[in-house]
């Protein structure tokens, strides 16, 4: 007997086929009466393309398989062809909802390799734009998570919002979303004079903007009737699958490396870390929304005291000289030459950074053997680890249910890929 | 004074397990423990049940290719598996490295430990091309199905072709892929 996919013109497989690929994770338990969908790749309530092999018994799901790499792009191998500094401008295009804390990630544990540290002044401003990322990022989680609940009109307020964000970088960087700001020992330059009050505004519109979502959603009927119960997992299951990031403390873990593990100077200030109770998407909903409120709490304080002076360490063996000794300075030259051309040197070793991105644990590892180049560089992504618990979360859930499920993850497959 | 977690993490298999511990190498800050292949599965099993480590989580699990540096051509030191660890209740972090002899026959997987972990493995079958014992379901995550090799192995060409000169001409032209006579 031949089962076929909802659409043929996107790949017919047979039960045969099909249990060849998954192995044994997924039998079909009754090829008889169960039905084989294929949900993606391009589904809009899969945030981008993930393929998901549904058995469903009616609206309900049996089984379900994860299929991902549609957009592999083989990062971790591209960069181990190019110098440290210039391998930066791949982790923005992983995840592209928020670039900067991916080369947050990166540019830390290349800091760590090289054993230096950067200036309280770039560290401050580094700070400030992780934390704008974050809020962006849940801007549009909340958007999108929003949308595919039928909640349509939240979408359009987190991108007005977003977009003022996405302003706020194409100053300081030049791009809205592919920035590689951060380099190695410090940033690309210095922020301009505009960008404190064009912040101090964001400061000020922002909490009646969340106070808007939340009107929008809190004690909506339908938005609880969709979230509340939906997709539990308790608090072992949570650690035990490897979850991070809000999809971690929904279910009532009070883990937040930026608390816990501080880096990038995290331990100066005063912000709480959102817990959840229940485990479900709602609590994973109200852990995220509370944290911009903490993100706009943090950026407050780190404005407050931005320190003045220099946005790059004076070792000009890893960053390159100003524009303007080179004029005057032969030594200023060979440094200039010799960065761009052939790079700086990291010392044999490995390192192992983990940031709070806003999916949560984004680890580098990074292992240096005395040259130029990377000898490996591996992302551990949240999104991609968080996606392993999707076949245990979503057994026996109706397919509308999968879908609230999917956006309270909050994936980015961009990442997922790699 | 803070405990140091490092020295109480080497101390505590070191007793449990005589032998274990390949080697210690400490990194800026971060402590690595190369195990040896067959234990790493009971170690890790302590590690995630011992009273005072308590390594709850993992963070991750990825492979290493060391095929360039190997000076003296040793090929059996060339891959080696790292598993990064965390302890949340020590807020504390640990890296175990297994040397991989054999790709084909790798190391245990943890799976049992933390069902994370299968993904986790996928990802390093896909990438790496090194098999885990006892994970069934090594399938190709990433790539198409039908994909030749493994592509983050550093003998995996980008996709260019490497320049041959006199003094290197015969060691690329032999792994060229071309019909030969």
């Amino acid at each position: 007997m031949t089962l076929t996919t909802q659409s043929d013109t996107i790949q017919e497989l047979t039960v045969e086929e099909i249990r060849a690929k998954l192995g044994t994770k997924m039998p079909i338990e009754d090829p008889e009466e169960h039905m084989l969908l294929s949900m993606g790749p391009q589904h809009p309530s899969t945030h981008g393309v993930l393929r998901l092999l549904l058995e469903l018994d009616g609206e309900r799901i049996v089984n379900l398989a994860n299929d991902i790499g549609f957009l592999h792009t083989g990062i971790e191998k591209t960069m181990e062809s190019k110098t440290y500094t210039k391998a930066l401008v791949m982790t923005d295009r992983m995840d592209y909802l928020a670039p900067m804390s991916n080369n947050y990630g990166y540019i830390l544990a290349v800091e760590k390799l090289l054993d230096v540290e950067v200036t309280p002044r770039a560290e401050t401003i580094r700070l400030i734009l992780v934390e704008l990322a974050r809020i962006s990022s849940h801007l549009v989680w909340l958007a999108t998570h929003a949308l595919d609940i039928a909640a349509m009109s939240v979408f359009l307020y987190c991108f007005r919002e977003r977009e003022y964000i996405l302003d706020l970088f194409e100053m300081v960087a030049g791009q809205r979303m592919m920035v590689s700001y951060f380099r190695p020992g410090g940033l690309w330059r210095d922020v301009p004079e505009e960008f404190e009050p064009a912040v101090r505004k964001f400061l000020d519109f922002m909490p009646s903007r969340i106070a808007d979502y939340e009107a929008l959603l809190k004690n909506n009927p339908i938005w609880l009737a969709r979230t509340k119960g939906v997709g539990t997992i308790s608090a072992d299951d949570a650690i035990a699958w490897g979850l991070s990031g809000a999809s971690l403390r929904g279910s009532g873990v009070d883990w937040d490396i930026r608390k816990t593990m501080p880096y990038g100077g995290y331990e100066k200030y005063e912000f709480d870390v959102p817990v959840g109770t229940d485990g479900d998407v709602y609590a994973r909903y109200r852990c995220r929304m509370q944290e911009m409120s903490e993100s706009l709490r943090i950026i407050r304080q780190a404005l407050d005291k931005l320190p003045k002076g220099a946005v790059n360490i004076d070792d000009r063996k890893i960053v390159p000289p100003p524009r303007a000794e080179l004029g005057r300075s032969m030594e200023a030259v060979i440094h200039h030459f010799k960065l761009w051309t052939e790079g700086f040197s990291a010392p044999a070793g490995y390192v192992y950074q983990a940031i709070e991105s806003p999916r949560g644990e984004f680890g580098c590892y990074l292992r240096g053997n005395g040259g130029p180049k990377p000898a490996r560089v591996h992302f551990r992504t949240p999104s991609y680890v968080n996606l392993a618990c999707l076949p245990m979360l979503s057994k026996g859930v109706f397919v509308a249910d999968l879908v609230a499920i999917i956006g309270s993850i909050d994936i980015v497959l961009g990442e997922i890929d790699r | 004074m803070s405990t140091d977690y490092n020295e109480l993490a080497k101390d505590r298999i070191a007793a449990a397990f005589p032998n274990a511990i390949l080697d210690v190498v400490d990194f800026r800050g971060t402590r690595t423990l190369i195990i040896n292949p067959p234990q790493l599965k009971p170690i890790a099993r302590f590690l995630r049940d011992d009273e005072a480590l308590r390594y709850n989580y993992i963070s991750d699990i990825c492979a290493d290719d060391m095929l360039p540096e190997l000076t003296n051509g040793d090929v059996e030191d060339r891959f080696a598996v790292n598993y990064h660890l965390l302890s949340m209740s020590n807020k504390h972090r640990l890296r175990l490295r297994v040397p991989v002899e054999d790709p084909d026959n790798g190391p245990e997987t943890l799976t049992d430990l933390w069902p994370v972990a299968e993904w986790l493995e996928m990802e390093v079958w896909d990438l790496m091309g090194i098999r885990f014992k006892g994970n069934d379901d090594l399938r190709r995550l990433f790539l198409p199905e039908d994909w030749q090799g493994h592509p983050l192995r550093k003998d995996y060409p980008l996709g260019y072709e490497e320049v041959q000169f006199s003094f290197n001409w015969e060691a690329i032209d032999a792994k060229k892929p071309y019909a030969k006579d």
